[in-house]
């Protein structure tokens, strides 16, 4: 039997990015556009773009619904950056009419460490993982989140430690760019989980 | 995170509002789109603060302000003022004839335009985080956006073909910093991501210039310029995403009222692209 391939979600973003990182580990994966392209994969990612582009192409092109009921049926994703928003509970500080899928319970602002001239690169620090480096563009801040959260790395930016990656049953966020350095410590970990 | 997406140009916050709920990646502040710079003439200079705080205050994407060829000072402002990316624009009047802003100065990350694959790796060499074709801003007119964007494809596949002794004098030709050339000549790509501007106004173009290898997409007059600048923002968004799939481009484009009037080359007084050096 053949394994069906993974999915990234294609409207906006860092998609070839995350393409060439999964390519890379051999993982058989497709671009997905459309709500046919969403039936088909096992897992998702969901990359770093601007969240209300790609919440907005979800709806035109018909997937907000397929989506939210694959979610809700446990199909395995990874948000990063503007994917943990999608995935988030609720978006702090965010537009009025700002929905997400609130599959992890965690409840994120918006260019939470700051904007574009305010983006940092550091090391952090996975549980079972190690140091991986962490690419923060505009990223989301995790303000508060529910005991049915792992918190799996934290990142202390003056303020006290935030978790910056997390992870609910199938579901994982994280709030820097794994897709953007070397390492793919950070996809090994989700296809570990599958 | 702006890649695959489209940005675009407002001139007031009740514009930027509009282009957020389109779906725009981001929004470019300026006092006047480049169709109105063209027919109203003057200098043409860095936006006023208190347009771009306002626009900043309205929207979460990310806010983009131009500043003049050459005018650190403006841009020295612009970053002041905390906007997202600086734009070296050749749609405001050049301050400096010689020089581009020495880019690498600044924290804030700039876009600058390019007609070739030899200005697009001075830019990057002076410190350019993008690079966007230049296209003919103001025309609605395609035709420059597609010339500038196959040129430097073209330029580029001849370097990855070229054995190491012609590297050099490709890179002489070029006029362009030998590492770079290097660089580009392994990978076969720019360094930094390739976007398109200049003259884009329909849905169609938007594809267009996505299939011949822009990675995102600036309107800038052809939104609201055009009858229904709404729709039109909307549909650019859609057929930038699905560029590969003509029949949700053939959707969008379905009854969208009229495109901008737009210019013919010929017609021209001023080559914008022709400004940068």
């Amino acid at each position: 039997m053949v394994a069906a391939p993974l999915g990234v979600l294609a409207l906006q973003g860092d998609v070839r990015e995350h393409v060439a990182v999964l390519a890379g580990l051999d993982v058989e994966v497709v671009a997905v556009r459309t709500a046919d392209q969403l039936r088909s994969v096992r897992g998702l990612v969901i990359p770093g773009g601007e969240s209300t582009t790609i919440a907005r192409l979800l709806e035109t092109s018909g997937m907000r619904t397929p989506l939210a009921e694959r979610l809700r049926d446990g199909l395995p994703v990874l948000g990063t950056c503007a994917g943990l928003i999608l995935l988030s509970r609720s978006v702090v500080d965010g537009r009025d009419d700002q929905w997400s899928f609130a599959t992890i319970d965690v409840d994120v602002r918006r260019n939470g460490f700051g904007r574009q001239i305010a983006s940092f690169e550091t090391v952090v620090r996975v549980e079972g993982v190690g140091e991986v480096p962490g690419v923060f563009i505009r990223a989301p801040k995790i303000e508060s989140w529910s005991e049915r959260v792992t918190v799996l790395a934290t990142h202390d930016h003056g303020t006290g430690p935030t978790p910056v990656l997390v992870r609910q049953g199938a579901a994982w966020g994280c709030s820097f760019h794994p897709e953007l350095t070397d390492s793919s410590a950070i996809h090994e970990l989700f296809l570990a989980s599958l | 995170m702006l890649r695959g997406g489209v940005i675009m140009d407002v001139v007031n916050p009740e514009q930027a509002k509009v282009a957020e709920d389109a779906g725009a990646v981001a929004v470019m502040a300026l006092e006047r789109v480049p169709s109105d710079i063209r027919r109203d003439g003057g200098v043409a200079r860095m936006s006023d603060p208190q347009m771009i705080q306002e626009i900043q205050a309205t929207v979460t994407i990310p806010v983009m302000a131009k500043a003049r060829i050459g005018h650190f000072a403006e841009a020295q402002i612009l970053q002041a003022l905390d906007v997202d990316y600086i734009d070296e624009s050749e749609v405001l009047t050049p301050a400096d004839e010689d020089n581009h802003i020495d880019k690498w100065g600044f924290t804030v990350p700039f876009v600058c335009g390019a007609t070739n694959l030899g200005e697009a790796l001075r830019r990057i060499g002076e410190g350019a985080c993008l690079i966007r074709s230049k296209g003919e801003a103001g025309t609605g007119n395609v035709v420059e956006a597609v010339r500038h964007l196959r040129t430097i494809n073209a330029q580029m596949r001849r370097l990855t073909s070229a054995d190491e002794a012609e590297i050099y004098r490709l890179a002489k030709d070029l006029q362009a910093p030998l590492p770079l050339v290097l660089e580009v000549a392994a990978t076969g790509s720019l360094p930094v991501p390739m976007f398109c501007a200049g003259g884009i106004s329909t849905p169609a173009d938007a594809s267009l210039v996505m299939q011949l290898g822009a990675q995102a997409v600036f309107v800038g007059s052809g939104i609201f310029k055009s009858e229904d600048p709404d729709r039109m923002a909307r549909a650019i968004v859609e057929a930038t995403t699905h560029y590969q799939d003509p029949s949700v481009v053939a959707k969008v484009s379905t009854g969208l009222g009229a495109a901008m009037r737009g210019a013919e080359l010929a017609s021209l007084e001023q080559r914008l692209a022709e400004r940068g050096w």
